[in-house]
């Protein structure tokens, strides 16, 4: 009845079974099976794609990290040269200025010195001259020859003296 | 009503053997109703017949073929009810792979009943073919993933009004096993070499005098171990089936329409249980063959 072993439909299932397992291993399971892996593997590619993107990017923002980096580092010793150039520009200049400056007042010192030995001898003669043409004058009348030498040789030793 | 208590007393009559004082007529009116009582008609349902009841619109009496000789052994290769089911399960089978398959032809994207089907696809394949067998279960894949879905649709028949499940026919889980120890003997023998599957059959370290006593366990564990899926499977539903009828049944042993919802709720209720135990029997069957075949495959463990 119930628990009653057919052979017939075992027969019939196996059959089917087999068939059925043959046509859908062909047409179904074969594109179905197929489609999943394909799908599977370009979603992995897709991930792996996406972390070297990363990975790549990471290295870049790095290396333009790196290299921005090195320029501030570049530009602020530029600038700490141009600094340190001008200072001693400047220095220099300020110290060839005063050399110049006191250059000029040497110069103008000997010309002054030259000027004033020039008038002190020119002032001599003409000393000399007015003094004994003035001691001339007043001695031709009132002195005789004796005490007019003495004279003049006590006015000479005066400003020899001096 | 009156009829329901005749029947009623009438069937507890029968059950208890002795009936003789009910006159003709009344024992023609409940002879109905005493075959509902008994519970014959469940049994029949539930068991293979030559003819496809469409009550009440008729029946269809299916060709009876005479048997075949072969051997020595008569074979009635007729087309049963169960074959007829069968071959149903075996199209809506073949129609939903191939509205699958289709759905992936135009896209790799696949419709709604396709991601349903492949949730179920990928379920098979790596939660329970390849941790049972490895990366060599893909090969079999399409013979696992054709029993699941062939046992499944089978399974859920039992809930279809008109039809009747297949999987509550112990020949068709007989096949199924039997399809199953091959796959499993020859997976094995394939993989380990004819000499050396046998003999690995016993396990290693076994004292010698044991051998004999082990060699004949694991021999009959080879059999044992698909007559159980056969018989879990054909047990399972066949006792589903029993209960949604008796269930149903309730309301003629009665003789009332009083008695319908009650019997009508449980039945729904077993019904939905039988929508779990469809899925719960195909996993089983289907984990359990791949476990063999790992098992047959994988000797050392």
């Amino acid at each position: 009845m119930l628990v009653q072993l057919d052979p017939g439909v075992i027969i019939w299932t196996t059959f089917t079974f087999a068939l059925l397992l043959l046509v859908l291993g062909k047409t179904a399971w074969k594109p179905i099976l197929k489609a999943l892996e394909t799908r599977e593997e370009s979603i992995r590619q897709s991930i792996e794609r996406a972390e070297e993107a990363k990975n790549e990017a990471e290295k870049l923002l790095e290396e333009n990290r790196r290299e921005l980096a090195k320029a501030e580092e570049k530009a602020q010793q530029l600038i700490k040269e141009a600094r340190e150039l001008a200072e001693k520009m400047r220095n220099e200049s300020v110290s060839k200025a005063s050399q110049e400056a006191n250059k000029v007042l040497e110069k103008a010192r000997e010309e002054i010195e030259r000027d004033k030995q020039q008038a002190i001898t020119q002032l001599h003669g003409v000393v000399a001259e007015l003094a004994v043409k003035a001691a001339g004058k007043i001695l031709d009348e009132t002195m005789d020859e004796t005490r007019q030498k003495k004279l003049v040789e006590s006015f000479l030793n005066s400003l020899q003296k001096n | 009503m009156i009829l329901g208590i005749l029947a009623d007393s009438s069937a507890g009559a029968i059950a208890s053997g002795a009936v003789k004082s009910v006159s003709d007529t009344l024992k023609a009116a409940a002879s109905n109703a005493s075959n509902a009582a008994s519970g014959n008609w469940i049994i029949e349902h539930a068991s293979d017949s030559h003819t496809l009841d469409f009550l009440p619109f008729g029946e269809i009496h299916l060709p009876v073929f005479p048997p075949i000789h072969v051997f020595g052994l008569s074979l009635d290769m007729s087309i049963t009810k169960h074959v007829v089911m069968m071959w149903l399960v075996a199209i809506i089978v073949f129609i939903m792979m191939k509205i699958v398959a289709a759905s992936y032809k135009k896209s790799n994207l696949p419709g709604k009943f396709a991601s349903a089907i492949e949730m179920i696809v990928l379920f098979i394949r790596d939660d329970v073919v390849i941790p049972a067998v490895g990366e060599k279960g893909k090969k079999l894949l399409p013979y696992f993933l054709t029993l699941f879905f062939f046992i499944l649709v089978s399974n859920l028949f039992e809930l279809v009004p008109y039809a009747s499940t297949p999987s509550g026919d112990i020949s068709f889980t007989a096949a199924l096993a039997l399809i199953a120890f091959l796959v499993v003997q020859v997976s094995g023998i394939m993989s380990n070499g004819f000499f050396k599957y046998f003999k690995g059959l016993v396990p290693p370290n076994v004292p010698i005098f044991a051998i004999p006593i082990i060699a004949i366990v694991e021999v009959m564990g080879l059999f044992t171990k698909p007559f159980a899926l056969c018989v879990r499977l054909f047990a399972n539903l066949l006792a589903g089936d029993i209960a949604i009828f008796s269930f149903i049944g309730l309301i003629f042993v009665f003789g009332t329409v009083l008695a319908a919802p009650l019997a009508i709720g449980f039945a729904l209720f077993i019904e939905i249980l039988e929508v779990l135990v469809a899925f719960i029997q195909a996993y089983i069957f289907t984990t359990l063959t791949a476990l063999f075949v790992g098992m047959a495959i994988h000797q050392e463990h």
